[in-house]
């Protein structure tokens, strides 16, 4: 009987799968070392959480070819400008609540959830609030009363009364008017933003 | 003595009877996610039902977590089904083994009560440690995580420690080193960040990392298996095959994670990497199924159990289509960029889901009824058979209706809400409306039905399969065990 050609043999398939696990899972840990840097609160990409007393829009980067979140002049969230950790903790709650709400099951955030509602990524920039100076106020109405300010826009689909708290209502809006500034590299693509500041 | 044809536990090993419980919890939430998904899926077509009772995010929760856990718990099953057999050694520790099933039940149970009955909790660390971690997949409060870990570590200790005093094979091996990642992994979802890319960052290590890197090399390895059992392939082709598996499915698979890292706000070189890495992610399912069709070919189709191989056959074609291609189709950032987050994905869970693990889970149900039986004949000309070959077919039918239904809500979705409309609420609306989109969902209901029906005569067939029956299972792969067996010590004795 002819011997097994060695690429045929199982040890040499053994030592390869072994060697090709080991080398892709330390590409891997390498790549999150520098993943996580560049992600951190207070970075180039996601900034920090103070950025919630600017006016945050989207406009298009020429070089790169697709819209990314541009942080404008001081804005601060309902009329009250917060510190570093005053907004850091407000946020922080904001996504509690979200957690805590179940949100994920019905809605998306940068596009990862479910599909029965719409994407949250640039929920504070979209046109459907109708004017920025209002903007706030609705979102806070409809957030603790969502079965009597639903907007079905003909789905007929309304949002669960989930009894948020005035704070938690708060919290979310914080949540979402920060997470509209994270660069995702042009996602949400071709977004139409709500006109501010005189646009 | 063995009573053919007859259910009896006395036919099980002490790690097959163990076994058959994982296996009888599975095929109950595997109804459960059934049964939540038909909700779910009419809460689009009729939003008001149930509204304000059980919300559609209640539905879908239950619906996809189901899904995990019956997924676990047949791996778990399935694991603890061929350790015996493989390390040629009774279970170690397999007291302590039932213990953790009890608990890890249980926990399931008080989890999905609190799902249904408590639902959402107030904005604060407390409602993650004991109602819902709010993160879709892995929602299961902190105090269940904790106790997952525990009961996988008992787990873990069975595995190693029987095939320790045993013999380690190289399925064995594959195993026991997927196992520890498998666990591992689990850690990575359990903390809390207020920082969404970072915690979707790691997310996706655990959501990633296990359904497209270690549950498909635990399932390369339990289909290798599977084949030596129903098949009698021989040991050293289905092993060298399962290497080549694991190196193409981890070189694939562990940085092919990089698609999930597209929008998150991480850097733009994981366009790159996550683009090259999960284009190669299909190789090793065709793999699968080259190797599956070929020695099921040439053994002509004689196996010991006609129910199982048609299920394992399903799987390596399920695993190719919906992880493989169904990946595939949406995976490179300039379609994902109009398709992420849309119907296109569900419909690739779909598929992948049912295709590469629901499928083989399966076919190890149908190999513990035949055992529980007696080993009883399961092979050409059984009574009722039917009812397998219907429930394949349902099943199957059902999981594709649905998968095709979603896609084509996804095309509409992807065109309308994101290339013309500009990915406003406004177009997210204008698209759900839209005919094509309800068509597409009244179908996916229709081909739900479907599914659902071909559950129930699965649950049917799994009862009855081999009762009255008297003759005993065909027997293959013996010769060739014995054959390899021998010709490996004679190397040795020389």
């Amino acid at each position: 009987m002819e011997a097994t050609p060695w690429w045929a043999r199982e040890g040499f398939w053994a030592k390869t799968a072994i060697f090709v696990t080991a080398l892709s899972f330390v590409i891997l840990i390498w790549l999150t070392f520098d993943t996580m840097k560049q992600i951190m609160a207070g970075s180039a990409r996601v900034p920090d959480y103070s950025v919630i007393n600017h006016r945050i829009s989207y406009a298009p980067d020429e070089a790169r070819g697709y819209q990314v979140p541009k942080i404008g002049p001081e804005e601060p969230l309902f009329g009250k400008k917060l510190s570093e950790e005053e907004a850091a903790a407000l946020v922080r709650k904001g996504k509690l609540t979200i957690q805590g709400r179940n949100c994920m099951n019905c809605h998306t955030l940068l596009g990862n959830g479910a599909y029965f509602a719409p994407d949250l990524t640039k929920a504070w920039l979209d046109p459907a609030w109708g004017a920025a100076t209002i903007r706030e106020q609705l979102m806070l109405q409809f957030l603790m009363d969502p079965t009597n300010n639903a907007r079905t826009f003909g789905t007929g689909r309304r949002m669960p009364n989930l009894h948020l708290t005035e704070e938690e209502a708060k919290a979310v809006i914080a949540y979402l008017k920060w997470m509209s500034a994270i660069d995702t590299n042009g996602f949400p693509y071709n977004f139409k933003s709500i006109a501010q500041g005189g646009e | 003595m063995t009573r053919v044809g007859v259910l009896d536990s006395s036919n099980l090993t002490g790690g097959q009877r163990l076994a058959v419980k994982y296996f009888t919890v599975a095929l109950i939430l595997f109804g459960a996610q059934i049964l939540f998904g038909l909700l779910a899926g009419l809460q689009y077509l009729k939003p008001d039902f149930l509204y304000g009772v059980l919300d559609f995010n209640v539905n879908r929760m239950v619906h996809i977590n189901a899904m995990v856990v019956w997924m676990l718990y047949g791996f778990l099953g399935s694991v603890y089904w061929l350790m015996e057999d493989e390390a040629r050694h009774p279970v170690v520790g397999l007291k302590l083994g039932e213990i953790a099933f009890w608990v890890l039940t249980l926990a399931v149970a008080v989890v999905v009560l609190v799902y249904l009955f408590v639902q959402y909790g107030p904005g604060d660390i407390k409602t993650i440690w004991f109602i819902n971690e709010g993160r879709e997949y892995i929602e299961a409060p902190r105090w269940a995580d904790i106790g997952i870990v525990v009961v996988v570590l008992v787990f873990y200790f069975n595995v190693l420690a029987t095939f320790m005093k045993g013999r380690f094979t190289g399925i064995g091996g594959v195993i026991a080193l997927d196992l520890l990642a498998l666990a591992g992994l689990y850690l990575a979802g359990m903390f809390f960040t207020p920082n969404i890319s970072v915690d979707q960052y790691w997310w996706w290590w655990v959501i990633h990392l296990w359904v497209e890197a270690t549950w498909e090399v635990l399932v390369g390895a339990i289909m290798a298996w599977g084949l030596m059992k129903t098949l009698g392939v021989s040991r050293r082709i289905v092993q060298t095959w399962l290497y080549i598996e694991v190196a193409l499915m981890f070189g694939s698979g562990i940085l092919g994670l990089g698609h999930h890292y597209f929008w998150i706000g991480t850097p733009d070189y994981w366009f790159e990497i996550g683009g090259f890495f999960s284009a190669l992610e299909p190789i090793p399912l065709v793999a699968m199924v080259v190797h599956s069709l070929y020695d099921a070919g040439k053994h002509e189709l004689k196996s010991s159990n006609h129910p199982a191989l048609a299920w394992l056959i399903a799987h390596a074609f399920g695993n190719f289509l919906g992880a493989g291609v169904w990946g595939f189709m949406h995976t490179l950032p300039q379609i994902n960029l109009y398709t992420h987050g849309t119907q296109w994905t569900p419909s690739h869970g779909h598929l992948a889901f049912f295709g590469a693990y629901a499928t083989i889970n399966i076919a190890f149900f149908y190999l513990a009824a035949q055992q529980w039986r007696g080993n009883v004949y399961m092979s050409a000309g059984i009574a009722g058979a039917w009812r397998w070959k219907w429930a394949l077919a349902l099943l199957s039918i059902g999981v594709l209706g649905m998968t095709m239904s979603l896609l084509i809500a996804g095309y509409e979705q992807s065109f309308i809400e994101r290339a013309i409309e500009g990915s406003t609420w406004a177009g997210y609306f204008k698209a759900q409306t839209h005919p094509w989109f309800m068509q597409a969902m009244w179908w996916r209901q229709i081909f739900g039905w479907v599914t659902a029906a071909g559950y129930l005569l699965l649950v049917w067939d799994l009862l009855a399969i081999g009762a009255g029956e008297t003759r005993t299972a065909t027997q293959v792969g013996h010769e060739s065990e014995q054959a390899q067996a021998g010709a490996q010590a004679a190397p040795a004795a020389a």
